[in-house]
């Protein structure tokens, strides 16, 4: 595969928003995860929410957008030097040249869920609900794609949790086929009734938050989130700290709907490509920033697939105990915050995580500690058996 | 420009059931009757699966299974771009309806119906085919943008197939995203001609809107302007044509999808 650098980058979780917010939290082992309190919902379960949504309102161009998704969206956007450095590509590439390729579960469903309870008499919803620019799908990608200014190729990939992992390939290969010449990748997911009872039916979601990898793990606590990251060919603007993508990988377990494989074959395989793409061997990766949402069968099979590929010595750790489990946009959040590993040398641990479970065997750190890491792997994996892994390195 | 090999087709909509009965209607060599769309219960899914795999699911796989028995190729190592213009309607409505209820409780199975991916997943659990699949949306554009994911993949020299299908929504979605009529298609595609090789499409990606949007056969357009995936009636019907052709698509209003259609017996087709 082609490498590309990560130009620049922005971030937007329960932590905080930005870069040194979310590194600062990582260093700390401060987890975002509190008692739910979104909207009404009678649920005994600790969530991941970005304070403050309700009260930024998309207004002027961007108000027929307005809802939470777009708004985490736009909050994003706005961290850091993230729109400076889009200009700047902008001005290098021409708006035309510049992709979108985004991800989301379930984009502004929230929007249509509030709809439906203000139907009126006849059934139909209230005047000035907007279908296109909210709930559906696409409608992250259109508000992005307008409010960076930009005129490129554009979709939204929704694959569950794995979406904004396999938005970093759709881009690598439209930059290879020379479709576009730089690429904004990321996406944006936020809470929502449809994905709080939805897990809830499933039996999945913890009491208290989520502890990862922990014998008495019991499910997960969602999140929000929103990330971008710039991708473009490597070049000047890359220093050596710069963060690079140097491979990726995609598989189908083939197995369930909603449950992982037991025998993590279909992530063993997804890691697997993701080092061949990259050229690397199991042990030049430094750490692996895993998908462990905290469900029993989700992470029993995540740690099989690791130590089936890198035995026991690699660390790893999830760091859903400090996001939640943001469902669509949790592949760019475990890249970004690999990417911060890498610039800050430093390997974040597992808050809420206390006992490892004793049947697992890779090298699970529970812990923050300093390192430098040279190679990161970022595991993200969704429903319908998809999974997508990526290797992230440092330039230099 | 990247261009590719169309090895198979597939194809579900008012009056076009299956590629077979339709390329002559496509090329006006017969006439066209419209009919309910007939989707059968994909033989793929195991009894249990296949009740309940919603409608959605039971198109996009009926028309992948034509397209891949039409190529001769193995859908165990084929990667897969599903593309849709929005959900699961009838599931989406169904929760929606329960969560503005009193009891707010959902159905698991409902649950994991919903996901955009649905149809990628029970096409992966169905075929057993464990290569990488991906799932697309882009509102009106949704064939266009799978085709250039589509074309992006057999660029990095893989065959690929690329499933485009949309279902109306029920009331009261339907009001404020009315789709005409069901619609499902196809394609199998390959970097390299093969025995299979029906046609070779080039494609250019340009900025600018489309002037002039290659319309469908006259009694079809209806249906190219009324559902998303029925933005690929044109290029189909330029397939069924078999004749050297262009077809221009409009994508995300400011851009120009152009695809340019030699059939096989074509000379310089494999040029």
């Amino acid at each position: 595969m082609t490498v590309l650098g990560l130009s620049d980058f922005s971030l937007v979780t329960c932590l905080g928003s930005g870069r040194a917010n979310t590194m600062s939290a990582l260093r700390g082992g401060r987890s975002g995860l509190l008692p739910c309190r979104f909207d009404t919902l009678p649920l005994a379960a600790y969530v991941g929410e970005v304070p403050g949504l309700d009260a930024t309102q998309l207004t002027g161009e961007w108000a027929p957008f307005d809802c939470r998704n777009n708004r985490l969206a736009a909050l994003a956007l706005a961290q850091d030097e993230f729109l400076r450095t889009v200009a700047q590509a902008r001005a290098r590439y021409g708006a035309a040249r510049i992709g979108v390729f985004l991800g989301t579960s379930t984009s502004g469903i929230l929007q249509t869920e509030t709809a439906y309870r203000h139907r009126d008499s006849s059934g139909a919803l209230p005047p000035g609900f907007n279908y296109a620019r909210t709930h559906n799908t696409y409608a992250l990608g259109h508000f992005v794609r307008d409010y960076l200014r930009l005129s490129g190729p554009a979709f939204v990939v929704s694959t569950a949790c794995a979406a904004t992992s396999k938005v970093f390939v759709s881009a690598a290969r439209m930059i290879e086929a020379g479709l576009c010449d730089a690429a904004i990748v990321g996406g944006a997911d936020s809470l929502c009734a449809t994905t709080l009872f939805g897990f809830h039916s499933l039996g999945v979601v913890a009491e208290g938050p989520c502890r990862p990898f922990d014998a008495a793990r019991n499910g997960i606590s969602i999140g929000e989130a929103a990330g971008f990251a710039l991708l473009e060919k490597p070049g000047d603007q890359h220093g050596p700290d710069s963060v690079l993508l140097l491979g990726a990988g995609e598989s189908s377990d083939a197995y369930h709907m909603s449950s992982p494989d037991p025998d993590g074959k279909g992530a063993a395989r997804a890691m697997q490509l993701a080092l061949q793409a990259a050229g690397l061997a199991p042990s030049e990766i430094d750490y692996i920033n895993l998908h462990g949402t905290a469900t029993l069968a989700g992470d029993a099979s995540e740690d099989r697939a690791v130590s089936h590929l890198f035995g026991n010595k690699i660390p790893c750790s999830s760091t859903k105990g400090f996001t939640g489990h943001t469902l669509g946009a949790s592949g760019i959040v475990a890249a970004i915050i690999s990417a911060l590993a890498i610039q800050g040398g430093f390997l974040p641990g597992s808050p809420h995580t206390n006992h490892v479970d004793p049947e697992f065997s890779s090298a699970y750190a529970l812990r923050g500690r300093t390192a430098r890491l040279q190679r990161v792997l970022s595991n993200a994996f969704g429903f319908g058996g998809v999974n997508c892994s990526l290797v992230l390195g440092r330039a230099a | 420009m990247t261009h590719l090999y169309i090895e198979g087709i597939g194809l579900r909509g008012l009056g076009l059931n299956g590629w077979a009965q339709s390329a002559p209607v496509l090329a006006g060599l017969a006439d066209y009757a419209a009919a309910p769309v007939e989707v059968p219960l994909c033989p793929l899914l195991p009894a249990n699966e296949r009740r309940r795999a919603p409608k959605t699911v039971n198109l996009a796989l009926a028309v992948a299974a034509e397209a891949f028995s039409a190529s001769g190729r193995s859908p165990l190592t084929t990667p897969v771009v599903f593309s849709s213009s929005g959900g699961e309607g009838e599931t989406i409505h169904g929760i929606l309806s329960t969560l503005a209820s009193p009891q707010r409780e959902l159905s698991p199975t409902r649950f994991h119906n919903s996901v955009h991916n649905a149809a990628a997943g029970y096409w992966s659990i169905g075929t057993g085919a464990t290569s990488a699949s991906t799932s697309l949306c882009a509102y009106d554009d949704s064939f266009a943008a799978a085709l250039i994911e589509a074309a992006a993949q057999v660029a990095a020299n893989q065959p690929v197939a690329m499933i485009v299908y949309d279902v109306p929504y029920p009331a009261p979605l339907c009001l404020v995203r009315p789709i005409g009529a069901a619609f499902g298609m196809a394609l199998v595609l390959s970097p390299q001609p093969s025995a299979a090789s029906l046609a070779r499409l080039d494609l250019t990606l340009r900025p600018g809107a489309c002037a002039a949007p290659t319309a469908a056969p006259l009694t079809l357009d209806y249906l190219r302007q009324s559902t998303p995936a029925a933005r690929s009636l044109p290029l189909l019907a330029a397939l069924a044509a078999n004749m050297a052709s262009v077809v221009s698509l409009d994508y995300l209003t400011d851009m120009t999808l152009t695809l340019q259609i030699t059939p096989r017996p074509a000379p310089g087709w494999q040029a």
